[in-house]
C-alpha cells in the first residue's frame, strides 16, 4: 500500500548530524528515509531535535556525501604506522628510568 | 462551561477515539518514520482527550477515567470521521489526518477565545501541539493531492467530521477492546 502511494522504497537516506551544545562538533546521529527535503527536516526533526536534545541539525541526502574509505599506503612507508610498536613495554622502561634520575637529583641535591 | 461541557465531552471523545485509530499503525506504517510519527500523534491525541475529560468530569461530578472508559458505546460522542477503521489503508488514513486536523483547528480556534480561562487555556496549550500534527498533514496533503484515490478520499471523509449522529459498525470493536481491562474487574483502582 506504501508503494501505491509512491512512499514505502522510493524514498531517499538522509543522514542526520546533531549538535548536542552550541559549538560543539556534529557528529552523526542516524539516518532517516523520506521522498524530499521537506519530509526529511520534519522527519529528522521528530526524531533528532523534538525532545530538546540538539541546539542543531545537518541533514544531507546520503548520496550527496562523498565517502572516502581507500587509503592506499602509496610508498609502503609502514614504518609511519604505529601499530604492533610496543609503545607500553617502553613507556614503562622509560617511566623508570624518569624515576631514577628523579631520585638521582633529589639524592644529589640533598 | 456549563454550556460547553456537551462540546467539550464531544472533543475529548474525538481526540480519544482518533488517539486510538492512529495507535493502529504501530508496527504497520508504510515506513518506519511514520510509524513514530503516528505513535507519537496517538499519544498526543490521547493526552489531549484526558486533559478535556478532566475539565469535563468537575463539571459533571464524575471522573476522567470513568468518562473515557465507563460509558456505553452509544453515549460516545464522537464524530464518524474518527470511527472508521482505515487500516490498512495509508492514503485515506492521510486523508482522514488532514480532514481532521483542519476542521480540529477552526474547533480549537473558537475555544482560545473562550470566556472560560481554563478553557481558553487549555485550547492555547493543546493548540501548540496540534500546530505539529496540522504542520506533518499539511506536508501529505502537498505531496499527495494530485492523486485522485487521494482527493477523492477528502472529497469523502471531509463531511463525516460533522456527522455525530449514530456510530459506524466498526466502532463497536473499537469500545470492547478499549473498555476490556476495566470492565475486566469492575471497580478496581490502578
Amino acid at each position: 500500500m506504501g508503494a501505491a502511494c509512491g512512499v514505502g522504497g522510493s524514498g531517499l537516506i538522509y543522514e542526520v548530524f546533531r549538535q548536542e551544545r552550541k559549538g560543539q562538533a556534529f557528529a552523526h546521529a542516524g539516518s532517516v528515509e523520506a521522498p524530499n527535503d521537506e519530509f526529511a527536516e520534519a522527519y529528522a526533526r521528530e526524531q533528532y531535535g523534538r525532545r530538546g536534545e540538539s541546539t542543531a541539525l545537518w541533514i544531507a541526502p546520503r548520496d550527496s556525501l562523498h565517502e572516502i574509505e581507500d587509503f592506499v599506503d602509496e610508498l609502503g612507508r609502514n614504518y609511519h604506522r604505529v601499530d604492533g610498536y610496543p609503545l607500553k613495554e617502553k613507556l614503562g622502561k622509560a617511566r623508570e628510568l624518569a624515576a631514577k634520575s628523579a631520585d638521582a637529583l633529589s639524592a644529589g641535591s640533598g | 462551561m456549563k454550556k460547553q461541557v456537551h462540546k467539550i465531552l464531544e472533543m475529548a471523545d474525538d481526540e480519544l477515539i482518533l488517539g486510538w485509530r492512529n495507535s493502529e499503525w504501530t508496527g504497520i506504517a508504510p515506513l518506519l518514520e511514520e510509524d513514530a510519527a503516528f505513535a507519537s500523534s496517538a499519544q498526543n491525541e490521547s493526552g489531549h482527550a484526558r486533559a478535556w475529560y478532566e475539565l469535563a468530569a468537575r463539571e459533571l461530578d464524575t471522573t476522567a477515567d470513568e468518562l473515557a472508559f465507563d460509558r456505553q458505546p452509544e453515549e460516545y460522542r464522537c464524530s464518524t470521521l474518527v470511527q472508521l477503521r482505515l487500516v490498512p489503508d495509508w492514503g485515506r488514513t492521510i486523508a482522514r489526518h488532514c480532514a481532521y486536523e483542519r476542521a480540529d483547528r477552526a474547533r480549537i480556534e473558537a475555544l482560545k477565545q473562550s470566556g472560560d480561562a481554563e478553557v481558553a487555556g487549555l485550547a492555547a496549550k493543546i493548540d501548540r501541539e496540534e500546530a505539529y500534527h496540522r504542520m506533518h498533514a499539511e506536508m501529505w496533503f502537498e505531496r499527495l493531492k494530485d492523486e485522485p484515490r487521494f482527493s477523492a478520499a477528502l472529497e469523502e471523509l471531509e463531511p463525516l467530521f460533522d456527522v455525530r449522529e449514530e456510530h459506524v459498525p466498526e466502532f463497536a470493536a473499537l469500545w470492547e477492546e478499549m473498555t476490556m481491562v476495566r470492565r475486566s474487574v469492575a471497580g478496581a483502582t490502578w
